[in-house]
């Protein structure tokens, strides 16, 4: 005779037991979910992340950083660009070379601007291909990230949502940026970022709007390149901050590609004061 | 392949830079020929966009006596995306393993297209890097395209450099490595919304000076793969 349970027996099941319940279920479901493995000497880890490549991560993080590291002096922040296949954070920190080791094998971040920072692009010829692949990947990022700094931002790579990447990162997060351009198609990735996210318990500081409008140098006329306030949208529909709305501007860009990224440059400037105001 | 008459891949430098917008106004320029038989293949696992700027969202894929079958837009204009396999446009994707990627390319290859003139598969390489590589194995570069290059203000007419880079972006970048610069690709704010409404831009802003350039760049590519072998390389580059 098959068994039914009694509506009445099914009452029970509410209230603390119910409680008692999902939190096991969490928990066991979670066992799947890689935990949380915090660095030596670092107090928190941020990650600026999007899911779509060339929104913008690099830049917003290298001038976060800054901008961290201007706001409160006693702060030490350090860089991590954790894209392997085109780590652009060395040109833009205006850093090269090789990291030299410590006494206890540990390789020394370079410094500049106050920044301590490490990337690949340290190790390798900026021309080289990287053709690696999964366990090889992780075990060069294990080894760029168990540095001693004390905040920490990671730029990750856009590929972060893929394969067995994504689970190791997952060890040392605590909060998460993401940066998108108002466009849809990289609005979707930014979402699927957020799901992510969510999905391993990393809570998401807000979205960052970047490339939101461009000003004509001439004539003043703003233009919305990229389509105005898609992200705003998003944020909306995620339950998400909106922590920034920066504007595409001619002086990030030369900023960066010449290696003085412009929260140190230009801290007066008007693009400064659009990611200063989120920062803090 | 032996129905696929020339095969180009579109690369890019970083992420970002337009290869899936590129590559689907290739694929709509190529196929506006209507003899012409034109097949899209986005191999991007992570972030696939061709569906949505298609204007292919929530399509299935079946399969039919011959293997999987594209999604046909027109035609003659056939696409398969990893993007048409998931269930919902919100699902993260967390593949795992070599393994895993390796299968869900491989069925992506393993389409049936039928009888097809171009394919055109949107993947994800460094660009400088990647003409090295293509140098070593001989595999022919048809040429490079500067996308996002210079906007034009819609009131005043003046031209700014948005994306320029310091180091004389692709022309210097082509003489370098000696390879054909195909042309360069303005930015135009309809180009980004036609491509989140999934239409074409061609038909959006038939007089933009972006879809002069367009055209200009597949004609070039059309004239380049008529003369030589069927696989060829496109390099988008912004």
């Amino acid at each position: 005779m098959p068994w039914k349970m009694d509506p009445n027996t099914a009452c029970k099941f509410s209230g603390a037991e119910s409680e008692t319940l999902k939190q096991r279920r969490t928990q066991i479901m979670s066992r799947g979910l890689p935990k949380q493995k915090p660095i030596d000497g670092v107090k928190q880890v941020i990650v600026v992340a999007s899911g779509k490549g060339g929104v913008g991560k690099s830049t917003t993080a290298v001038n976060l950083a800054l901008a961290l590291s201007a706001n409160d002096s006693s702060k030490a922040v350090g860089l991590l660009d954790v894209d392997v296949y085109g780590p652009s954070i060395p040109k833009m920190m205006n850093l090269k070379g090789d990291p030299e080791l410590s006494q206890s094998n540990l390789m020394r971040p370079l410094l500049n601007y106050g920044i301590a920072c490490m990337s690949m692009g340290f190790l390798v010829e900026e021309t080289a291909p990287i053709v690696w692949r999964g366990l090889m990947v992780m075990s060069a990022i294990e080894k760029l990230l168990r540095q001693k700094i004390r905040d920490f931002i990671s730029s990750s790579e856009r590929n972060l949502y893929k394969s067995d990447k994504v689970i190791f990162i997952i060890h040392i997060l605590q909060r998460a940026v993401i940066v998108s351009t108002p466009q849809d198609i990289a609005l979707m990735d930014a979402r699927k970022g957020a799901e992510m996210f969510r999905k391993v318990h990393v809570p998401v500081l807000g979205l960052v709007q970047n490339m939101s409008v461009f000003q004509c140098p001439k004539c003043k006329h703003k233009t919305h390149i990229f389509g105005a306030d898609g992200a705003r949208r998003l944020a909306r529909t995620l339950d998400l901050d909106i922590l920034g709305d920066i504007p595409l501007h001619l002086n990030i860009r030369e900023a960066s590609d010449t290696g003085q990224p412009i929260v140190f440059s230009q801290p007066e400037s008007d693009e400064v004061s659009y990611i200063s105001k989120y920062v803090f | 392949m032996k129905t696929v008459k020339h095969k180009i891949l579109v690369l890019s430098g970083k992420g970002g830079v337009g290869k899936s917008t590129f590559s689907a106004h290739l694929a709509h320029g190529l196929a506006e020929d209507e003899n012409t038989q034109v097949a899209l293949l986005d191999i991007d696992i992570c972030g696939p966009s061709i569906p949505k700027i298609m204007g292919l969202e929530g399509e299935q894929v079946h399969q039919s006596g011959s293997g999987w079958s594209p999604v046909f837009l027109e035609d003659n204009l056939g696409v398969m995306s990893v993007g048409f396999l998931l269930s919902s446009p919100d699902d993260a994707v967390i593949w795992r393993g070599p393994k895993k990627n390796g299968m869900i390319k491989q069925f992506l290859r393993d389409v049936d297209w039928g009888e097809v003139d171009y394919l055109i598969e949107v993947s994800l390489q460094d660009v400088r890097k990647e003409i090295n590589f293509c140098h070593k194995v001989k595999l022919p570069i048809i040429g490079v395209v500067e996308n996002m290059s210079g906007f034009t203000c819609p009131k005043c007419q003046k031209e700014s450099q948005i994306f320029l880079p310091t180091t004389g972006g692709a022309e210097v970048m082509c003489q370098d490595l000696k390879v054909p610069l195909l042309g360069k690709v303005p930015l135009d704010p309809r180009i980004g919304k036609s491509c989140d409404k999934g239409e074409s831009f061609f038909a959006e802003a038939p007089d933009s000076p972006a879809t002069l350039a367009y055209r200009s760049i597949i004609q070039r590519i059309q004239e380049s793969c008529s003369l030589r072998q069927p696989k060829g390389e496109n390099l988008v580059g912004s």
